[in-house]
């Protein structure tokens, strides 16, 4: 490998310009097969929950009782429940919500997670009290928790935010809120080990101040299990949006999510397996493509192993 | 064996008085401090600006304690540094940030000392940027500058530390601490991680650069075969504290202290014949806990010939007269030396 890149370099133009990070990260992103179909899928699944409602432009409210637990037919192309509801149309609405709540309340986890837990190995005086909070969090019962919250707050957001951004906020934050403790015990440990490094050292010996030290020497190095926690988050965040709104605390019962959509099929699975299968195989490949992806970006990111 | 170099003007560039780094012990649940490591205790030396201070002892004995608090990459326990005549032991934030360049590190591993998220070029630049000395084209330029004067070609500043090999990244950091042009270079066993062709290759560096910029050395290694090579004076340390310090070849020549000896004759001479009849000083038992050291002497309890004096009262740093260069005395810490 040495050899080539030797030859290739002294070929070239001796003054090249300053590769930039991302171009590097970009050009082994694209080696990543997994990587690329995973970006392929989600970009489907994105594109068809945005403007897929704008071709297939059925009600998923509609209820047509003629032509209720359908199998897939031109009309309804994944068929209707039992309602007469078609499908597609829910899962297409679905798909909307349910992405939207994973991928923000991952951003909300992902953030909280990392800064708790980048400033907990930095700092050694708020190490104790942020991670007996992280504990606390980790000790909390959930369900309790989240009913307790639920109970206040749902009537305020919703006279706030009206019913649907009102219960969409509160859900991402419960979601949020319940899910940072993993990634900040991950990165606190990181941390811990880095800030030892020679390199943090002599950054220190440069006169780096320590907001710099942490950006450029310690958040790098931590990205790794940051963009596995990510990917796992968004999986793990529609999963749970689906068990909540399961046990009634979710969206309301007319508003469609794959989660919501995958409970209620499952009543009526024999009748019509479709109900099941559509929106559980939309969960399953989100979740698929986006580990694909976070996979992809955390190889890229590594100089070691790109190139490989 | 190395001459005293023609820019030796004998005004002192670091002075270093009664340095202490103790790193405290904490024990139990209410994490009480039960104690103290002293990594470093009460050393005294100066360093002239153009030379070359060894610092040699054994592993543990405080010698990069000693390096890293000079640096005050440690918020030291006591005594006095003096830097140019200044006193940097108290600095704090923007003041000692503003005194950083002129004092850089060479650090022991290699592979660690460098980030391995970072190019070769933002490495060598981070000291560049973080004190706005240049930006853009003229950056760019001193960096290829910089990678040159370590004997690498310039195109590698695009390339990442792992695709190096331990001597070319040991260079990379030599350029790093070279960057912002110091006066003051602490070599922390630049040498010890690397194999034994590299090393001579990166000690003659280290020459040619310390020529060139007229840079100061504290130099530190347990490599008694490289400090003689390059070092104008030599410490040696013992358990947090300098035993004796001297010119090179009256050290190598004449050890006074028992540890000294003890230390030399550790050295194997590259000839069978000599080596088979070379009486060797071999200590017995360990080196005392630096949390818990000997009253006294700090060797007494492994000296082959010490007194009931050096059981009781600690020996006094000073200096030994009828030493052959009267400028770079002969000191020592020993109450039988004479």
């Amino acid at each position: 490998m040495t050899d080539q890149t030797n030859s290739t370099v002294q070929a070239e133009d001796p003054v090249r310009p300053h590769r930039s990070l991302w171009s590097d990260v970009w050009r082994q992103f694209k080696v990543h097969r997994g990587g690329l179909i995973g970006v392929g899928v989600f970009s489907f699944i994105l594109l068809a929950v945005i403007i897929g409602p704008m071709i297939h432009t059925i009600d998923p409210q509609f209820l047509d009782y003629k032509n209720k637990n359908l199998a897939p037919t031109l009309a309804h192309p994944f068929g209707t429940d039992n309602l007469g509801r078609d499908m597609l149309a829910q899962v297409l609405a679905g798909g909307r919500i349910s992405l939207a709540v994973g991928i923000t309340a991952m951003l909300l986890s992902l953030v909280l997670g990392t800064f708790i837990g980048v400033v907990a190995g930095y700092f050694k005086a708020l190490d104790g009290p942020l991670m007996r909070l992280t504990d606390l969090f980790l000790a909390l019962p959930l369900l309790p928790l989240l009913l307790v919250i639920i109970m206040l707050f749902r009537d305020t957001l919703r006279n706030m935010f009206g019913p649907e951004t009102g219960i969409f906020l509160l859900i991402v934050f419960i979601i949020g809120i319940t899910s940072w403790m993993q990634t900040a015990r991950i990165v606190r440990g990181d941390v811990l080990g880095l800030k030892e490094q020679e390199f943090v050292l002599a950054a220190g010996s440069i006169g780096t101040r320590p907001r710099r030290i942490i950006t450029r020497h310690i958040f790098p190095n931590v990205l790794s299990p940051i963009m596995v926690s990510a990917t796992l988050g968004v999986a793990n965040a529609i999963i749970t949006e689906s068990s909540l709104s399961f046990l009634g605390l979710g969206f309301p019962s007319d508003f469609p999510t794959w989660g919501r959509l995958l409970f209620d099929g499952a009543n009526f699975m024999q009748i019509t397996p479709s109900r099941v299968i559509w929106p559980g195989l939309a969960i399953s490949l989100t979740v698929l493509s986006v580990n694909y992806v976070g996979d992809a970006i955390r190889d890229a990111l590594d100089p070691r192993i790109r190139g490989r | 064996m190395t001459a005293v170099p023609s820019q030796f003007t004998g005004d002192t560039l670091v002075k270093v008085k009664n340095l202490q780094m103790h790193f405290p012990i904490y024990k139990g649940i209410f994490r009480r401090k039960i104690g103290a490591v002293k990594a470093v205790d009460g050393l005294t030396f100066d360093i002239k600006r153009g030379e070359t201070l060894g610092l040699v002892g054994e592993s543990g004995c405080g010698k990069s304690t000693c390096g890293r608090a000079l640096l005050r990459l440690y918020e030291i326990t006591g005594g006095q540094i003096t830097f140019e005549g200044r006193d940097i032991a108290d600095l704090s934030g923007e003041e000692l940030r503003n005194i950083r360049p002129r004092m850089q590190m060479i650090f022991q591993d290699p592979q660690a000392s460098l980030n391995p998220r970072m190019t070769v070029g933002s490495i060598i630049s981070e000291p560049l940027d973080e004190h706005q000395i240049a930006s853009g084209e003229e950056k760019q330029a001193r960096v290829r500058e910089l990678l040159e004067s370590v004997g690498m070609n310039p195109d590698f500043a695009n390339r990442y530390p792992h695709e190096f090999s331990g001597g070319q990244r040991q260079r990379i950091g030599i350029a790093r601490a070279l960057a912002l042009e110091p006066d003051f270079i602490v070599c922390d066993e630049p040498i010890a991680a690397l194999d034994v062709s590299i090393q001579a290759q990166v000690v003659n560096l280290l020459q040619d650069l310390q020529k060139k910029l007229g840079l100061t050395y504290l130099f530190i290694s347990h490599d008694l075969g490289m400090i003689r090579h390059i070092a104008d004076r030599v410490a040696v340390m013992y358990l947090g504290k300098i035993v004796e310090l001297a010119p090179v070849n009256e050290l190598f020549t004449n050890p006074q202290h028992p540890y000294t000896k003890a230390l030399f004759s550790a050295v194997p001479v590259p000839d069978p014949e000599i080596e088979s009849k070379r009486e060797r000083v071999i200590l017995e038992g360990d080196v005392p806990s630096p949390a818990n050291p000997p009253k006294g002497c700090r060797f007494c309890t492994r000296c082959p010939v010490a007194i009931e004096k050096c059981f009781d009262s600690e020996p006094e740093w000073r200096e030994l007269g009828g030493s052959k260069n009267g400028d770079n005395s002969h000191q020592i810490a020993c109450h039988l030396a004479d």
